[in-house]
């Protein structure tokens, strides 16, 4: 349900829009152009997927591995300095750090693929710690009965009894990326906010209104197919 | 004590890289260009953080101490190397010459404030407090005397002083209006959804589902109901209810912020115990007496955890208002983007961080008063 309904309203968007010039019209007469056609929304709409899933990939990577550096003995020190970065950057707006990566890439898709890698990190990176460090240690002393070793450990008892936290931080950071991806377009990324920075900028409301709807159905449409398997993978355990 | 040293090394090396970054400083020959990247002093800041990695390899009494200072020392010392270079720097150089601060600055300015705040973790409070407000005191120094004034971050300022201060003050202004609504409103729902434990459902569920759509979106959707809301109601345009600005900027953050506030009332709620309830009844006290005296005494710490989330994503989020015109800081970031000037976009952009970073403070002040009082 919570997948089905968004997907389905994107799907009707993404079939629906490129024809409904006439509506647009009818809404906002003055417009000589009613309709987005620079980029075709469906374009539009995998540039945007494409991004957040790039980014949110590399993030996961990143902050899982940090997150499993810093609850290990030997990285145990670590600990206090890898929450410091978070709660600071977790008080750094995404804007701000969109902007930051401008003055270093320039403009274009580049320096929103860094500032979604650098923000998505954070929520990866603070359910990996949470997560790895409720695992409760009589189940790390039943595997250290066992005989395993720190990797097997880490990997077949670890690893599983937290990726229900894992996965919300993953879907959380998807989240954001959807969001940020979208005020990237006004640093130049083509993505759906385009046409709502295109619109906003040269006071068209139909633009504005088209790219809304596109984002925000699919905003609803990633958050429910990760909730999904946020929820499987608590269930599974 | 190997184990300890580690966030030292990993600091040290970070510190080194940036150190050896290309770009302490970028000078440009105006406030449009991007300028060629300049770093005078790479074997001395290399060797300051090899000095403090070696400092940990090291047995000896007081190296913790020593890293600390060194650490300050990079805190502080920093900007005044970055400011005394641009003033060097300008001395031969055009008027409209700009120097501005490089990646390689920046990294290396975080990696110390980090490599300080390692150092002083376990010390005694008043000399952790006394490091941090220490070194505040030598930058802000450093600036009254002018020491920073080469820098294009600085100059920036100094041009655009009245239009900046006008423009955090609005900033402040959308934050403080949207986090006193939230309150005003998110409060009173979430007791009622604590009270009815059955009805929260649908409640959270489409605050949640807001908080799902992205900003720029929920803007930008909001255009169109307030413009139409103010073509019906010429009153409430009057009061600036247009298609943008202000109105629908307010309204948007309030509904980002509702989640937040509703769930911290209803976690509030929940740390009551129920023996003290069940005292109060005993006592004679009405529902509005209960709730006045023992519910929002007690439940109080929580809500305030959560105001203080509330604050900060708020005033993040009202940089994106400044795409529909709300004003604030973000106007500053945008409109730099949009004329490539970049001192503009990292003026707006450090003010709005240290002001999320200064109200993080506040509000966890008043939690620690509030803890100490309970």
């Amino acid at each position: 349900m919570r997948v089905v309904a968004p997907l389905a309203v994107l799907v009707l968007l993404l079939l629906g829009l490129p024809h409904a010039a006439g509506w647009f019209h009818a809404w906002q007469p003055q417009l000589s152009h009613p309709l987005y056609t620079r980029t075709s929304f469906l374009a539009l709409t995998l540039a945007h997927l494409g991004l957040v899933a790039a980014a949110t990939s590399v993030a996961v990577a990143v902050g899982l591995g940090l997150g499993i550096v810093a609850t290990r003995p030997a990285g145990r020190s670590l600990l206090p300095t890898v929450r410091a970065v978070a709660v600071i950057g977790q008080t750094v707006p995404p804007v701000a750090v969109l902007a930051i990566a401008v003055p270093l890439l320039g403009f274009g898709a580049a320096p929103t693929l860094l500032a979604l890698v650098l923000y998505g990190v954070l929520p990866v990176l603070g359910q990996t710690v949470a997560g790895l460090d409720q695992v409760s240690p009589a189940a790390l002393h039943a595997a250290d009965g066992m005989g395993y070793g720190r990797w097997r450990r880490l990997l077949d008892v670890e690893l599983p009894l937290a990726a229900g936290p894992v996965m919300a931080g993953v879907r959380l950071s998807a989240i954001v990326g959807v969001g940020t991806a979208t005020i990237g377009s006004a640093v130049g990324a083509t993505t759906l906010g385009s046409p709502i920075v295109e619109g906003l900028v040269g006071n068209n409301p139909a633009y504005v209104v088209q790219g809304a709807l596109l984002v925000g159905a699919l905003a609803l449409t990633v958050d429910g197919a990760l909730a999904v398997l946020e929820r499987r993978l608590r269930r599974a355990l | 004590m190997k184990a300890a040293a580690l966030p030292v090394f990993v600091l040290a090396f970070v510190g080194m890289v940036a150190a050896s970054l290309p770009a302490f400083l970028h000078v440009a020959p105006n406030r449009l260009l991007s300028g060629d990247a300049l770093s005078p002093h790479v074997g001395s800041m290399a060797g300051a953080w090899l000095f403090a990695a070696a400092c940990m390899l090291l047995a000896f009494p007081g190296r913790r101490v020593l890293v600390a200072a060194l650490a300050w020392a990079g805190l502080v010392g920093l900007p005044l190397l970055a400011g005394t270079d641009a003033r060097l720097i300008l001395a031969h150089a055009s008027p409209f010459a700009r120097v501005q601060l490089g990646a390689g600055f920046w990294v290396q300015w975080l990696a110390a404030a980090l490599l300080l705040l390692d150092r002083l973790r376990g010390m005694h409070r008043a000399v952790q407090a006394g490091a941090w407000l220490a070194a505040f005191a030598a930058v802000v120094l450093a600036f009254a005397t002018g020491a920073f004034d080469s820098l294009a971050l600085v100059r920036e300022w100094q041009a655009q002083r009245a239009p900046f201060a006008a423009a955090a003050v609005a900033h402040l202004r959308l934050a403080a209006i949207t986090l006193a609504l939230a309150l005003a409103i998110g409060a009173p729902l979430g007791w009622w959804a604590w009270r009815r434990r059955r009805g929260d459902g649908v409640l959270v569920g489409v605050l949640a589902f807001l908080q799902t759509v992205p900003s720029l979106a929920l803007f930008a959707l909001l255009i169109a109901p307030f413009a139409w809301l103010a073509r019906a109601w010429p009153a409430l345009g009057a009061l600036g209810f247009g298609g943008t600005g202000a109105a629908p900027a307010v309204f948007a953050l309030l509904l980002y912020a509702l989640l937040p506030v509703v769930r911290y009332t209803v976690a509030g709620l929940d740390a009551v115990p129920g023996d003290a309830r069940e005292a109060a009844r005993g006592l004679g006290m009405s529902r509005s007496q209960l709730l006045l005296r023992v519910q929002l005494p007690l439940g109080w710490p929580v809500l305030l955890a959560g105001l203080r989330i509330v604050a900060v994503q708020t005033i993040g989020l009202a940089a994106v208002a400044a795409l529909i015109g709300a004003g604030g800081l973000g106007r500053f970031v945008f409109l730099g983007i949009g004329q490539g000037a970049m001192d503009m976009v990292t003026l707006g952009t450090l003010a709005i961080i240290v002001m999320a970073l200064a109200v993080d403070l506040l509000f966890q002040g008043l939690l620690a008063l509030t803890e100490r009082r309970a």
